[in-house]
Formats: structure tokens, sequence, C-alpha cells
């Protein structure tokens, strides 16, 4: 069982109008997801923009108000309630802290860094200020910096060196789970590669959990664990990292893994073809994988530790693509 | 081999911006031509000087603060010299240009169909019906689907998908032999990315004009070019057909930047490649000896050369400075 868990999240917006300005409809952001994160692992959200995958993330550290759903910390639960100054949330305020895309704008620009990192310290823990200080050199070593960055405020900086703050940050008040929410995708290939790097290490010596959001496949294949694929505010595929990129069932994670740019010049024409075939594919099935309202069906077991949303009926509607495709390849 | 005559010849560029009372490089001695029916792209991490190459190429820079040297040749003419009555005439007739931010390229005011056909009625003398034709014509190239609506729309009521098609449009409008891309689908989607990729590559087929493709992602890179120069710090360090820059890659910034791409993991202790140090600023940026130096340090200076330039080391493969002869990655022996 995992530390967190998200049971039947739902996170709808309501769309006003008319004369009276009555709410009109719903804007079904995040419509029915369960997840869970186990201790000391990467879980990848994946997505493209609008799919809903950054306001998971916000409604678990609480920046957003679930609209039905459970989220539980350590068998606590915890919906809506990171917000919440009664002691017994304390631990969970505590233990889930974020990393943001764009680190300039997280951050004060009338603080250095020191009290930018101290921030997190000083909420929950009594320390003296020369104690805050070493943890302070502490964690800014841990990302690559030296001391001297404490003194300096965050313009100062590159935007790798803000992005690492901003990691040091997250893990100054020990965490259990970072959400990072595209946390290189601003960054240069090496830069990235450098962030990504310490991320990983940093989970290796504090036994951190991430929630990976990202709509990279390729940054999110190297970071996860489990990975879930999410289109329309739900789930269409869920499972271990090699299960959902090497044997991906549904229409639209093929479709995504398909548009991935190969890095192999001599394959492209292969690879054109091949990813033109997906897309008309998922053209022609849409109805197969969604239903008449264009949302997707819920997940069933594929096999172990994978879960696809496939159409409830037709169990073996693998077997029907098997059909189609042999059919098209004729 | 027939000699190919090159559509656009870019020799000696320099491009320095006013700090203070000086000026500092940020594009320094760029040459490279384009030739017909190519995709030449120019791919490095940002300050490296790709947007800078192709802004002046345009002639987009400010000219107060920026000092332009060197000749980008087309048609016999240098159009470093034109003036902006004779470049307005250039620009979006003979050089297209397609830019990161749709949105920001379009005209929030104006219908799909009256930005399009302003191209057409600056560079043309059509007329109203003779314009609509072309830019139904356009539309249904770049693949929108429902025209006759689309041309009466707003940018607001188009996805980013579909702005950047129209985007796309407007650089087509006159069929210049030139476009000059910047990062046109660094703002999409990877399925987005894939259909205007492709759409790129079918307009090159179909009209043969010359794409200069500017993108720091070698994905991109892998998916479309027919031959890349990789640039770093206001220089091209490396050029090759794209086949052989990939299968063979020589200079170190290239196998550092191929080596830090996120794969899947192999082992707990695997790590991305990470590059020693940080790009310079402008200002501070060495002038003399390779500038890739710095971040390879535990290379010998021997390996160096005084003041490196581009050597041709295979046909159509050139790599600046010779420390790439030397070259092994931090920890591992050569």
């Amino acid at each position: 069982m995992g530390f967190i868990e998200v049971k039947d999240l739902k996170v709808h917006y309501p769309i006003r109008g008319g004369v009276l300005n009555t709410i009109q409809d719903h804007v079904r952001a995040v419509d029915g997801v369960n997840l869970t994160i186990e201790s000391g692992k990467t879980y990848g959200l994946v997505g493209e923009s609008g799919s809903g995958k950054t306001t998971i993330g916000k409604t678990i550290i609480g920046l957003e108000k679930a609209t039905s759903g459970q989220i539980f910390y350590e068998g606590q639960n915890v919906t809506n309630k990171a917000r919440s100054r009664k002691e017994k949330y304390a631990a969970y305020n505590k233990d889930v802290q974020m990393i943001f895309q764009d680190a300039t704008s997280s951050m004060n620009p009338k603080k250095r860094i020191l009290d930018v990192i101290a921030e997190p310290m000083r909420n929950y823990f009594s320390y003296t200020p020369d104690e805050i200080k070493r943890k302070v050199v502490d964690l800014l070593e841990i990302v690559g910096m030296n001391e001297e960055a404490m003194y300096k405020y965050p313009h100062e900086f590159s935007g790798g060196q803000r992005q690492r703050i901003g990691v040091a940050r997250a893990v100054a008040s020990d965490p259990k789970l970072i959400i990072a929410d595209e946390p290189t995708s601003a960054l240069d290939l090496s830069v990235q590669a450098q962030v990504l790097n310490f991320m990983r290490r940093i989970q290796k010596e504090f036994g951190l959990s991430y929630l990976f959001i990202s709509h990279d496949l390729g940054v999110v294949q190297h970071m996860s664990d489990d990975i879930a694929i999410m289109h329309k505010g739900r789930f269409v595929e869920q499972g271990s990292r090699k299960a959902v990129y090497n044997n991906p069932q549904h229409i639209y994670t093929k479709r995504l893994l398909s548009a991935i740019p190969d890095m192999d010049p001599t394959t492209r024409h292969a690879h054109k073809i091949e990813r033109q075939r997906v897309e008309a594919e998922y053209d022609a099935q849409e109805t197969d994988y969604y239903d008449t309202d264009g949302r997707v069906y819920d997940l069933q077991n594929f096999g172990e530790n994978h879960l696809v949303a496939l159409k409830p009926e037709a169990p073996n509607a693998s077997l029907q693509n098997e059909k189609l495709n042999t059919g098209g390849e004729r | 081999m027939a000699v190919e005559r090159s559509l656009l010849e870019v020799n000696n560029l320099q491009v320095g911006f006013r700090f203070g009372e000086v000026y500092h490089n940020a594009v320094d001695g760029v040459s490279l031509t384009l030739k017909n029916n190519e995709i030449l792209a120019i791919v490095g991490e940002s300050g490296c000087g790709k947007s800078t190459l192709a802004t002046s190429i345009m002639g987009l820079h400010d000219p107060k603060n920026t000092k332009i040297s060197g000749e980008v040749l087309y048609k016999d003419l240098n159009l470093l010299d034109l003036n902006e009555k004779l470049y307005n005439r250039i620009r979006g007739n003979d050089i297209g240009m397609i830019f990161q931010d749709p949105l920001g390229s379009l005209n929030p005011l104006m219908t799909i169909f009256n930005q399009i056909s302003e191209a057409l009625e600056y560079h043309s003398d059509m007329n109203e019906e003779q314009r609509k034709a072309r830019v139904l014509e356009l539309l249904n190239q770049v693949g929108i689907p429902r025209p006759e609506q689309i041309m009466k729309a707003y940018p607001h009521e188009l996805s980013g998908g579909m702005r950047q098609r129209v985007v796309i449009a407007i650089a087509l409008a006159n069929k210049p032999p030139i476009i000059i891309a910047d990062e046109p689908t660094t703002a999409l989607d990877v399925t987005i990315q894939a259909q205007i990729l492709d759409l790129m590559n079918d307009i090159q087929d179909e009209t043969g004009s010359g794409i200069i493709l500017i993108t720091h992602d070698l994905g991109v890179v892998a998916e479309t070019a027919d031959r890349v120069a990789v640039m770093y710090a206001g220089q091209i360090v490396e050029e090759a057909p794209v086949e052989e820059l990939f299968a063979n890659p020589l200079h170190p910034y290239t196998r550092s930047l191929l080596n830090s791409i996120p794969h899947e993991l192999e082992s707990d202790d695997d790590e991305l490649h990470v590059i020693h140090g940080t790009v310079p600023s402008l200002q501070k940026l060495p002038r003399k000896g390779c500038r890739f130096a710095p971040r390879i340090p535990w290379i010998a200076d021997e390996a160096h050369e005084e003041d490196p330039v581009l050597h041709e080391v295979s046909p159509n493969h050139k790599v600046r400075c010779t420390c790439w002869k030397h070259f092994h990655f931090e920890g591992e022996e050569k």
C-alpha cells in the first residue's frame, strides 16, 4: 500500500452564464482518478496541455479544492485539508512539497536565497539561526552550489541554478513527497540533465517519492517507476513504466508514443509512416476508446500492474485491433 | 556533380549588441549556405546566437543597438546593405518567417483571412477574388479543416496548433524560396508538433523552398533536417549532413549534448551526462581560443587550436578546433 492514495478524485469547475449568472455546466478538469504513490518511488503523470495533470498535483498539495473523492496520506483522510492549521494535519503539510515549472516566479524576488530556502524550515521546525544557516549550506551543497549563493537574490542566478534552488527549498522541510510540475520544461538540455540528476540523487539520499508531472515522455521515462497517461481529465492507461512504454494498449497512448521524435535520422521515413498509421487508427477507432460523450472509459486490468481504459462490453477489444491491423497491412 | 547554386549565402556574419559603449558579438563569424530544397537545422542551447542569426538575416534587429558586419547574399544582393523599404519587399515575398509563439505573431483584431490576405496585398497585385482563392488554397495546404469558416475566425478562437498552421500559411502566401522557422513547434504538444513537422516536410517537397529551421530540440532535428549546424557561443562548432551528425558526432559539444538526452535508465547509478560549468554571458565570453575549452577542463590545453577554425574532416562534415581528436568524457579513457 502506498503512503499517498488518491481515490476517485474529481475536480470540476463551474461554467457560469446566462442572465442570472447561474451554473450552466462544469469543466471536468479531473474526472475520477485513482492513484497510489509508493514510498521512495517516482510516479510519472503524462498528458498534453489541458489534460488535467497539473490539477491533480495542485489538489494533492491543496492549491485546488477537490470536488469529490479522497486523498489519503498514510491512511489519514487529508482531502482539502492541506491549508488547515490543525495540529493533526501539520505532518501532511510538512511532508508534501512542490517544485514549480517556473522557478523565477515561485520565489520572492526581495528575499535572499538564505531566506527562500529557510522559509519552510522556519515554518515547521524551531531551529536557531545558526542551525538554519548550516542546513541551508548543506542543502545548497546537495544541489551543487556554494555557500556564497546564500546571500544573493533570485535574479542573480541562471534558470538552471534557480530551478536547483527550487529543489533545495522543496527538500528543506524533510518532505516525503515532492510534487514536481514540469520541473525541467523551461531548461536547456544540458541544464535539464543536471536538475534531473540532482532530483534522483536526493531521492536516493532521503528516500523521497516524486509525483513527476510532465508532457515530455522522454523525461518521464527516465525518471519514473510507475506511469499514468492522462487525457480529458481521466487516465487512459496506468501501470509500470515498462508496461506502458513497451506494451501500450490504449490508442491515445500509442498516439503519444509514436509522436515522440525519433533520434535516428536513418529510420525517419519508416517512423513517419508508422506515426501516420497510428494517427489514422486513432481517428478511425475513437468510438472504441471513448464513450458517446467523448469520455474515457473506466480502467480495466490488462496485466500485472497494467490498467487500460477499454470499452466495457468488448473485453477482447485488443483482439479486434489486431484484426484491424492485419487487415490494414495486407 | 554539378555545382549547385546556393539559395542564400551567409559570409562571416557578426552581430554585436551594445552594452554601454562596447559591442559584444552574439553571432561571431558565422558562414553558411542554404541550398534549394533542403532543410538546414541550426541547433544550440539558449544564448548560442541561433535566433539572433535568424533575426539578422531577416533584418529585424534593432539598428540603434546592434552592429552587423559580413554578408547575407541572396540573388546577388547583400541583404545587409538594403534599406528598410527594399527589405520590406524581400521579407514575406522572398523570405517567409515562422516564429515560436503563434499568438504573438498574429494580430488579435484581424480575421484569419485578413492576416493572410495582407501579405498578398503587399507583395502582389491580386484582386479581392484572387486573394480569396489563394487564402483558401493556403488554408487547405496547411491542413486547416473547414477553411471557409476558419477564414472568418479570430486567432483566439483557434487552438495552438491551428494558429501555428495559420502562421505557416502566412509565411507561404507568396511562395517564398526561403523560409526561416524559429522554434516552430516548441510551444506545441508532441502530437501537434509531429503534425506541424510533417507539414513543413510536405511543403518543402511541394515547393522546393529552402528552410532554415532553428531549434534546441535534437529530436526535431533528427526528424526533419537534411543538414545540421550546431552552434555554441555565437559560432558554428560542427556542421554535417543529418545522418552523419547523429551517427558520427565529433565536436565535444555535440557529443555532450547527445549524451544528456534523457533515456530509459539501465541501472540505479545510471546518470545523465552533465556539461561542466555554464555558458558564459556575452560580456564574459572569451574571444580567444576554443570557446568550449572551459567546459572540458580535463582536456589538455595543447589539444585546442590557438585560433580555432572549421576544418572539413570528411566530405561536408566540418568541425571547429582540433580538440575533438583528443576528446573523451570526464573519467573515461580515450
